[in-house]
């Protein structure tokens, strides 16, 4: 059984000109150590795009546009991979997986990760408050909570929303392999 | 002169300047590993009645990162008369979308992108 939240859209593969994904075992390495990872993923994702968007000899625009896509491929894969790392399932042997997509008009992640029905509960509840908000005024909402909490505030999701223009989606699975959910966000380029 | 670092980052708190400069690129795992940053900058307030922060150099900072910076400006907001000032370039993107969001919480700060 399949269930799709917020922006979550079906996206047909035939669109995407160019796609990387990168698999991870979750039990594979201690924490510690793969988070590490996460940063030289995020960095060689951001880096790998930007071939498709070459600088132009005299062009300041072209310059600019190759830097803030680099800096929003980094920040919003280096985030799902934090969050994947923090709240997925380590006993499950569903590997965490992000694809990035490239398509004539936007850029699609898809990142992918085993998640315990607890996890799935608090995901959930997150997204229902996400849902019933304003995202600019939760954003400003959960940075006020900062400085009394230490918890997860989803405070990623809402700066891909907010300072990225992200939209953002989830599709939650069931299967005899255990949960898994599915982050899909989507900017324009 | 105080200094936290470690690979890929730097924070510098110096004392007499009434400055901290961040440099480098910061993602560490949530609030517990920016535990001496965030002390550092919890004395910086303490220690005088006004800050500069540089971050110019720092190329990235995780959502982790931003709700440190945020409850730094949030205590620098409950002090009463403490001036703050963040320095920031706009040539790093990540700073021209997000550093206005501590302006949002602590109106009086001063916001320079260079």
């Amino acid at each position: 059984m399949s269930e799709k939240y917020r922006d979550y859209a079906d996206i047909d593969p035939a669109l995407c000109s160019e796609h990387m994904c990168l698999s991870f075992k979750p039990s594979s390495v201690p924490i510690k150590q793969r988070w590490r990872n996460n940063g030289l993923s995020a960095d060689f994702l951001g880096d790998y795009l930007t071939t498709f968007f070459p600088k132009k000899d005299g062009e300041k625009d072209s310059v600019k546009k190759q830097a803030e896509i680099r800096d929003a491929v980094t920040y919003i894969a280096n985030e799902l991979l934090e969050n994947a790392m923090k709240y997925s399932d380590d006993s499950s042997v569903i590997p965490n997986s992000i694809d990035l997509s490239l398509q004539e008009d936007k850029l699609v992640f898809t990142e992918v990760n085993a998640i315990t029905e607890k996890q799935q509960a608090e995901f959930k509840d997150f997204i229902t408050e996400l849902n019933e908000s304003d995202p600019d005024e939760l954003f400003m909402k959960k940075l006020e909570a900062s400085a009394v909490s230490e918890s997860s505030s989803g405070l990623g999701y809402l700066t891909m929303i907010n300072d990225y223009q992200a939209n953002i989606g989830w599709l939650f699975d069931a299967s005899s392999g255990g949960h898994q959910v599915t982050t899909q966000v989507i900017i324009s380029i | 002169m105080k200094i936290i670092k470690d690979d890929g980052y730097k924070v510098e708190y110096n004392a007499a300047d009434k400055t901290v400069d961040f440099s480098g690129t910061l993602r560490l795992s949530g609030l517990t590993e920016y535990a001496p940053i965030v002390e550092c900058l919890e004395t910086a307030v303490d220690d005088a009645d006004s800050l500069t922060l540089s971050l110019k150099d720092l190329s990235f900072l995780n959502s982790s990162g931003i709700a440190v910076l945020s409850k730094f400006v949030i205590k620098a907001r409950n002090k009463p008369d403490f001036s703050l000032t963040i320095l920031g370039s706009d040539e790093t993107p990540w700073q021209g979308k997000s550093l206005k969001n501590l302006q949002r919480l602590m109106p009086s700060l001063t916001l320079e992108l260079l």
